[in-house]
């Protein structure tokens, strides 16, 4: 186990490296001179460019550049936004709650509705199972920003009930409904496929001998379902859902910017659209760092969950 | 009890990594994948005919005739700029088509390639052709193309690049584990013992032996390629306007949704959808009876 884990440890130590790299060699990828590139169009005085030079250590040797630049991102300086004359660290900051409250909605949002709808496939074979099955095809094959569309042309254009895109909410309840609609978008494609997850666990568990037996021996219905059916289906379902957290932090940049959610997403889109090069290396590299951390430790937490895994997790790694 | 109990462990890679379209799955048999075959048989025959079958020049403007409901000469009335929202459509499946298919082009001759040297030859070529692709398949392809967007600019180029790279794994991976399961055959140690080079092995038997499962996984990533690449455009980082594209169209059309005129944005939405269930099932499909032939 040990082994294991320090091989996974330094696969990440490797992607986060790797990205790190990616991430401060794109500058240098751009055509012509870093800093014209990173100044794009903004005026070029003599104390913007000088900024500039020193916040990418220009005058060093590319190998320095990159040990200072790594070594400044760790310490969280991210540099400065050309965009908002902000430090891209209380930037992103300011705007990580935003983010952090959609995605959580729509965390919980898949849960619910993932589950109960693969539940209800389950143990309602028939009509109930087909409608569940269509809807959830349909539903992972929808992306975010077309279930976006969607969700505002019937719940706010046609019905009224929600606000569309935009507005400024007071308050936390305020808030939580106006992002019912983006957490909904969010959601749904995830969702779809925890119902099919839950909906398979659940029939390999109903098919299994120990779950005969305990009908033979006439434990009631519910208690079958609830003790020896839904607690073993549980392990798939827990981490096929962790690694959708990771799923929703990417796509959370549609849903911001088509919901106009001011968030860690629709920032980056802005910044990618007014060439703010130091907001979009932050985010790309706390993205990918987030996205890489969040499917590790559901490999990890997996077996703990599902006993059953770790004669198996060992083995494969 | 490792075959059943275990279900996690055994998730196939796209089912682990993003929302699959192996939801579609149930669906991809009988009727329905015919069906799924004739909607991309016409999607493609759409695109290759746009010129000739749509009504109107895709990008002339008519400021008078702003969002114009359906009718008789606009069958699914205007844009906000005046344009024709059919003819658009038809032409937004060239854009819609063309970069996936470049993506999934790409990605299935690297990763078939990367694949097979890393399962035939084994040993440190295996190991470091592997840990390059396990390394690229945990980076998120969507932020990769939004980071190279930020380098090169707007345009199909950064995205189709970005996707290719984010893809070649999704084939190699399958690819490798295919073909070693394919080389420890007999038929394959029977043409080494008459003295056959690798090369010829791989191209002649080899591959066409792989080539169906392969095909299935690049009809999902056709799917796969076809949301994301749709996903820039409508983020307003892949195709560029007045150009019609799906994904740009919805980007376009939802300042027309908030003031009550739903087609531009959702018959784009819904072409993306159907293309996309489209592709997930015959690729589903497609993957069930390579399973069914080999049982």
């Amino acid at each position: 186990m040990t082994r294991y884990l320090a091989g996974r440890l330094l696969g990440l130590v490797t992607v986060l490296f790797v990205t790190s790299f990616v991430v401060f060699g794109s500058v240098r990828l751009a055509p012509g001179d870093p800093v014209s590139f990173l100044l794009h169009g903004r005026p070029a005085t003599p104390e913007a460019m000088a900024a500039l030079r020193a916040q990418y250590h220009l005058d060093d040797p590319l190998p320095v550049q990159y040990a200072k630049w790594l070594g400044d991102v760790l310490h969280g300086d991210f540099g400065r936004s050309a965009q908002f004359h902000q430090d891209v660290g209380s930037l992103i900051g300011s705007r990580l709650p935003g983010t952090a409250l959609l995605v959580g909605y729509a965390a919980l949002l898949v849960g619910v509705l993932g589950v109960t709808a693969g539940l209800l496939a389950a143990l309602r074979p028939g009509p109930v199972d087909r409608a569940v099955l269509l809807g959830t095809g349909v539903a992972t094959a929808t992306p975010s920003f077309v279930s976006a569309m969607a969700l505002v042309s019937l719940f706010s254009v046609q019905l009224g009930w929600f606000p569309g895109p935009g507005g400024t909410p007071e308050g936390f309840a305020d808030r939580l409904y106006h992002l019912t609609l983006p957490a909904f978008a969010l959601a749904l494609t995830f969702a779809g496929l925890l119902a099919r997850v839950t909906r398979s666990a659940m029939l390999d568990e109903l098919g299994r001998d120990h779950v005969e037996v305990a009908r033979a021996r006439g434990v009631a219905q519910r208690a079958v379902v609830r003790r020896h059916v839904l607690r073993n289906a549980l392990g798939p379902v827990v981490t096929v859902g962790g690694t959708m957290l990771a799923g929703l932090l990417i796509s959370t940049s549609i849903v911001e910017t088509a919901f106009d959610v001011s968030g860690i997403g629709s920032l980056l889109v802005q910044s990618v659209t007014a060439k703010d090069f130091a907001v979009v290396q932050a985010i790309t590299l706390l993205s990918v760092a987030a996205f890489v951390v969040v499917n590790l430790a559901v490999d990890l937490l997996a077996p703990v969950i599902d006993p059953r895994l770790s004669l198996r997790g060992e083995g494969s790694s | 009890m490792t075959t059943t109990a275990t279900p996690a462990a055994g998730t196939p890679d796209t089912l682990r990594r993003r929302p699959g379209l192996r939801a579609l799955r149930v669906l991809g048999q009988g009727p329905m994948f015919t069906a799924a075959v004739v909607v991309l048989t016409a999607l493609v025959l759409v695109a290759v005919l746009a010129p000739v079958l749509a009504p109107h020049d895709p990008e002339s403007l008519d400021l008078s005739a702003s969002l114009v409901g359906t009718s008789g000469d606009h069958f699914l009335g205007t844009d906000q700029s005046g344009r024709d929202v059919l003819s658009r459509l038809i032409h937004g499946a060239r854009t819609g088509l063309f970069g996936p298919l470049l993506v999934v082009g790409v990605s299935t001759l690297l990763g078939t390639l990367l694949g097979v040297v890393a399962a035939w030859r084994g040993g440190w070529a295996d190991t470091v052709l592997s840990r390059s692709m396990d390394l690229v398949f945990a980076l998120p392809g969507l932020l990769l193309a939004i980071l190279l967007v930020a380098v090169v600019g707007s345009g199909m180029t950064a995205p189709v690049i970005a996707m290719a790279v984010a893809y070649t794994p999704y084939v190699g991976r399958l690819v490798r584990s295919i073909a070693r399961q394919e080389k420890a055959r007999p038929y394959i140690e029977s043409y080494r013992v008459q003295g056959w080079s690798g090369w010829t092995i791989c191209l002649r038997h080899l591959l066409p032996n792989i080539a169906p499962t392969v095909l299935a996984q690049s009809a999902m990533n056709f799917g796969y390629a076809l949301m994301d690449l749709a996903a820039l455009s409508f983020l307003g980082f892949g195709v560029q306007p007045p150009t019609a594209d799906w994904g740009a169209m919805i980007n376009e059309g939802q300042s027309a949704l908030q003031q009550g005129a739903m087609l531009p944005a959702l018959a784009p939405s819904a072409c993306i959808v159907l293309a996309v269930v489209a592709f997930g099932i015959v690729g589903e499909g497609l993957a069930d009876r390579i399973a069914k032939r080999e049982r």
